[in-house]
């Protein structure tokens, strides 16, 4: 099979053209002023938005972690239904996810709306009206919707791939059912909560449709920043370059971390 | 005696849906015994296991620990560890942790866990391994942890689940000698379940063989051996002659068309019976030294003995000798009345009878299944129906009347006796063939319609 | 006891995925504008959808882009794939970054840094925004999907497969096509459909990289939205849901297995 490899230039030029070079291109951009100088100012003004990328970072958080705590218990009941269940309830987590997420989030904004369902039903009960939409809450709901599926696929597949009899052989050994949890099942599907963890907590941090359709005005987030930069009212690519070039680091650091988490070596560990 | 009975299994039953796994199961193990539970695949004795276990809860009957019921105690409350069968080591925790988990859970001091656990690895052989991934030892290591980790929870009784099921030949053989050392070592009871009979025979005190949901017999090594209770123990622990006789009356048996005298008792003038012989209690002699004599037909080297098949009057003969014959040659098959085993058929009678219902002028329905029939009985008489095991083929399942579950299969010389299950209607049926079928499987199999014999059920019987 | 928290766990659980889905049903279907009161059954949003040009324009669109984008990306990534799967140790890990690179990078700057490109190279290639750069796009994200697929495949075969073939006297491309492309088949499948549903359904890079004369239907909803009030988009919603719906019950029974026992 000679020559074989050489199969694969096209892919990487194209790769090179339209992967490493725009991004090579963000960083150019982010040294760089209008005039085409290189200066620092783009991120030293970055400054100024830094509670934005703590409040993103923070919002993406607990999503996050909401999105563990529902998802990991749903996961674990559809690991341990009869094997046709399992796949029935599987496409079933999945099906939202094939509708467009601009769509589902508008069915939340229908919902949570002052005059909207929610509002009205819990009227009938003689409470509220709360408000629902256009707050914190609402962005973090709508991130913990749209990336839920991330989150219970990954632990499901890693899940159903745990012997049974391993569980059992902890349960033999006098573990009670916390003690299982801790002691067995969290440590051996780390590899799929590190990547349910990441699935939800990238998309969560970068997102600026979920924040300006239940956010409001008032909640903008560092993905709507850097989209401000580039198509809205204030084009600036410079600074927005330098805000994702920012957004990157930050990225990666996390990332780092967290397959330090992940870094063992897991493989045949699983039966 | 009660105090004597460590574990009390009292007519223990389970079933999954329709299938019955466990029947009635009645069962004790004393202290410091050495238990094997021996069956081919699907006979129930993991199931059994894992009722001691607490991982599966009896449908009836009791389970008695030390006296006490423990029915409901959770696993992780028993006072028994297991053994399982891909040692279900947990793959992130090197080797001394897998061995502490258990005292760790249960709260143990460090000090204390540390030095039980060195100990215990030494036990296993396995000093200076603490540090090792799991997933990075042999089998045979693996399988030594997890006899460690479950033993340095001083069990009182330690449950193995085919352990040396995925181990090669060599190290098995090595591994029985280093449990068996180990539990004498330890004092310890084990709860040991194996398909290898070879395996249960050299390892066990006591040994429960079971087929179908059903204890077949419990006995010592010796007793299962030589005094086999039906064909099926017989057939399944080590090689045997099994064959159809009658027994005409006590300590005279008639087989192969010839009488022979025997030392069993107690049974019925004229009984059905089994006996089995085995291969190595059958002497070879000169062809006119002996009541019967046949023809070698195969004769291969196997080690220690050679194995040899003699066709004997219809009758196909297993005989091990340390001398070989040439294939040819006819010889004479000699054995002392000590060496014939009498049983109880399996199946009783000798042939099937089987409730049918006449539905349709020469349609019978039986089992569940329509067969046409050549018959002058009206519509709507019960009939019995008489079936020889002979008129039954065993045949692919799209051109079979009825899909039966293969209980048993038995080679008595000449022919195959299968002992088959139909579950719809509850029946057992007996069947003759002359192919091999794996056993505990679905099999399809087809009646001959012209040998079905029809008697109504009050009036005269009709020929069909 | 347990069994039944389990499913009134999981009966809450699917309520949360599917309230916004079912309420955008339901109101598809509503007489009047408003979003919390169900005034009476009508079907004229459903009318007006499919009288609305530019929604049918962006379908249209999505459509010829989805297709477009996952034919190329898949031929383009299995051949990728065999080269891959030939290389050595250091040399695979090099590109294998490159191609991990658009699924971990968070969407919005694969985005704007196509746009960058796009833009920073206009004035040479005399390319606008618009249906090349957007087809561009989406064959990038794609190829790593096609990828990531297929490479386990190859990975899976047993070389002497093809070894055998080439004993039996087949020339190499023959060798390919009847033995090798049929092993990995599958993952192509698979690549080629995450690819194709991937490009319908996606908007942030699609956004960036479209301009104003091209639009797809993900771009479109995007502005419909933000006019408030407009229940075309439930109508839209039905529509596509059940067209997911369908299609997944279509690929179910085939995929149906036979002959289970219990």
């Amino acid at each position: 099979m000679k020559g074989k490899r050489s199969m694969a230039l096209p892919y990487v030029v194209w790769s090179i053209a339209f992967v490493v070079i725009p991004l090579l291109l963000v960083v150019y951009f982010a040294f760089t002023d209008k005039n085409g100088a290189f200066t620092f100012d783009n991120l030293s003004k970055i400054v100024h938005y830094l509670p934005i990328f703590a409040k993103s970072i923070n919002l993406a958080l607990i999503a996050t972690i909401i999105s563990f705590l529902i998802g990991y218990p749903l996961a674990y009941c559809i690991a341990r239904s009869r094997t046709h269940v399992q796949r029935n309830l599987i496409l079933l987590v999945m099906l939202p996810m094939w509708m467009n997420f601009l769509l589902r989030t508008y069915g939340w904004m229908t919902l949570l709306e002052n005059e909207g369902i929610i509002n009205k039903l819990l009227g009938m009960i003689g409470l509220g009206p709360f408000e629902m939409i256009n707050t914190q809450g609402a962005v973090v709901l709508g991130m913990v919707y749209n990336y839920l599926p991330f989150m219970v696929l990954p632990l499901y597949s890693i899940l159903v791939k745990i012997d049974r009899s391993v569980i059992e052989a902890a349960q033999d050994l006098g573990a009670n059912r916390f003690q299982v949890l801790c002691k067995v099942l969290f440590p051996l599907s780390m590899p799929g909560i590190v990547s349910g963890v990441t699935m939800v907590f990238v998309p969560s941090v970068s997102t600026f449709i979920i924040s300006r359709m239940l956010g409001g005005g008032g909640n903008m987030l560092i993905g709507d920043l850097i989209e401000t930069q580039f198509l809205g009212g204030s084009y600036n690519p410079y600074l927005g370059s330098a805000l994702s070039l920012v957004l990157m680091v930050v990225m990666l650091l996390i990332m780092t971390v967290m397959n330090a988490f992940d870094e063992d070596d897991m493989e045949g560990m699983l039966v | 005696m009660e105090h004597e009975k460590l574990l009390d299994l009292k007519n223990i039953s389970l079933s999954f849906g329709q299938d019955k796994i466990l029947d009635r199961i009645n069962l004790y193990v004393r202290d410091k015994e050495f238990v094997t539970l021996l069956g081919p695949s699907g006979c129930g004795k993991t199931t059994t296991l894992r009722i001691i276990g607490g991982f599966q809860t009896p449908d009836e009957g009791d389970v008695l620990f030390e006296g006490k019921r423990i029915n409901d105690v959770p696993p992780y409350k028993r006072k028994v560890n297991t053994v399982f069968q891909r040692y279900a080591l947990f793959p992130h925790l090197n080797v001394f942790d897998n061995v502490a988990f258990g005292l760790k859970v249960n709260k143990v001091p460090p000090a204390e866990i540390k030095q039980r656990v060195l100990k215990m690895l030494e036990v296993v052989d396995l000093k200076g391994f603490e540090k090792r991934r799991v997933t990075k030892l042999s089998g045979g290591q693996q399988q030594r942890v997890a006899i460690a980790r479950a033993l340095v929870n001083q069990p009182k009784v330690l449950l193995l689940d085919e352990p040396l099921g995925a181990l090669d030949l060599k190290l098995r053989k090595e591994m029985q000698i280093e449990l068996k050392r180990i539990q004498k070592q330890l004092g310890i009871t084990f709860i040991y379940v194996t398909h290898d009979q070879e395996e249960a025979l050299s390892m066990s005190d006591t040994i429960v063989v079971m087929k179908g949901g059903e204890i077949q017999q419990i006995g010592t090594p010796e007793d299962v051996y030589n005094e086999p209770k039906n064909a099926f123990v017989a057939d399944f622990i080590g090689e045997s002659n099994i064959f159809d006789a009658v027994m005409l009356k006590d300590c005279l048996v008639r087989f192969s068309g010839h009488e022979f005298a025997c030392v069993d008792k107690g049974f019925d003038a004229n009984q059905p019976v089994d006996i089995v012989i085995r291969p190595e209690d059958i002497e070879l002699t000169a062809p006119e030294h002996s009541v019967l004599s046949g023809v070698v037909t195969s004769c291969i080297f196997k080690g220690v003995h050679y194995e040899m098949n003699v066709s004997c009057e219809g009758l196909d003969w297993m005989i091990h000798s340390t001398k070989g014959r040439a294939i040819g040659e006819q010889v004479g098959i000699s054995f002392t009345p000590n060496d014939i085993h009498i049983m109880n058929k399996m199946f009783k009678g000798a042939q099937n009878e089987i409730l049918g219902e006449i539905i349709a002028p020469n349609t019978l329905s039986m089992l569940g299944c329509e067969l046409n029939v050549q018959t002058d009985l009206p519509e709507g008489t019960k009939v019995n129906v008489t079936i020889a095991p002979d008129a039954i083929e065993v045949v692919s399942p799209d051109q079979s009347h009825l899909i039966v579950w293969l209980e048993s299969l038995i080679y008595k010389g000449r022919y195959n006796e299968l002992i088959v299950y139909h579950m719809e209607t509850d029946s057992e049926i007996i069947l003759h063939s002359m192919l091999d079928e794996q056993v505990a499987t679905n099999i399809g199999i087809r009646f001959d319609e012209s040998r079905l014999i029809l008697t109504a059920q009050e009036v005269e019987s009709v020929e069909g | 006891m347990r069994s039944i928290g389990k499913k009134l766990y999981l009966a809450c659980c699917f309520l949360f995925l599917y309230a916004p889905i079912a309420v955008l049903i339901v109101f598809s279907f509503n007489e009047s504008k408003n979003r919390a009161t169900f005034t009476g059954f009508t079907l004229k949003w459903y009318a007006s959808l499919f009288q609305n040009e530019l929604i049918m324009r962006s379908l249209f669109n999505t459509l010829i882009v989805a297709a477009a984008a996952s034919i190329i990306a898949t031929v383009l990534g299995t051949i990728a794939a065999l080269g891959i799967s030939g290389m050595r140790k250091r040399m695979r890990s090099a590109v294998m970054n490159i191609t991990y690179l658009p699924v971990i990078n968070p969407e919005i700057i694969t985005g704007i840094s196509m746009m960058l490109l796009f833009v920073f190279i206009k004035e040479i290639f005399h390319l606008e925004l618009g249906f090349v750069t957007v087809l561009i796009a989406h064959i990038t994200f794609c190829l790593p999907y096609v990828i990531l697929n297929v490479l386990p495949k190859l990975r899976q075969m047993d070389v002497s497969l093809y070894e055998a073939a080439l004993d039996l006297g087949c020339t190499p491309v023959s060798a390919f096509i009847k033995v090798v492309l049929p092993q990995i088949m599958p993952g192509i499948a698979s690549g080629f459909l995450m690819s194709f549903t991937f490009s319908l359904d996606d908007f942030i890079i699609t956004y960036f990289t479209s301009g104003s004369s091209f639009q797809t239907l993900p771009v479109t909803i995007y502005s419909m939205t933000r006019m408030k009030v407009n229940p075309q988009i439930n109508a839209l919603s039905t529509l596509m849901f059940v067209a997911v719906l369908v299609l997944l019950l279509l690929m179910n029974v085939r995929k149906k297995p036979k002959g289970v026992h219990a």
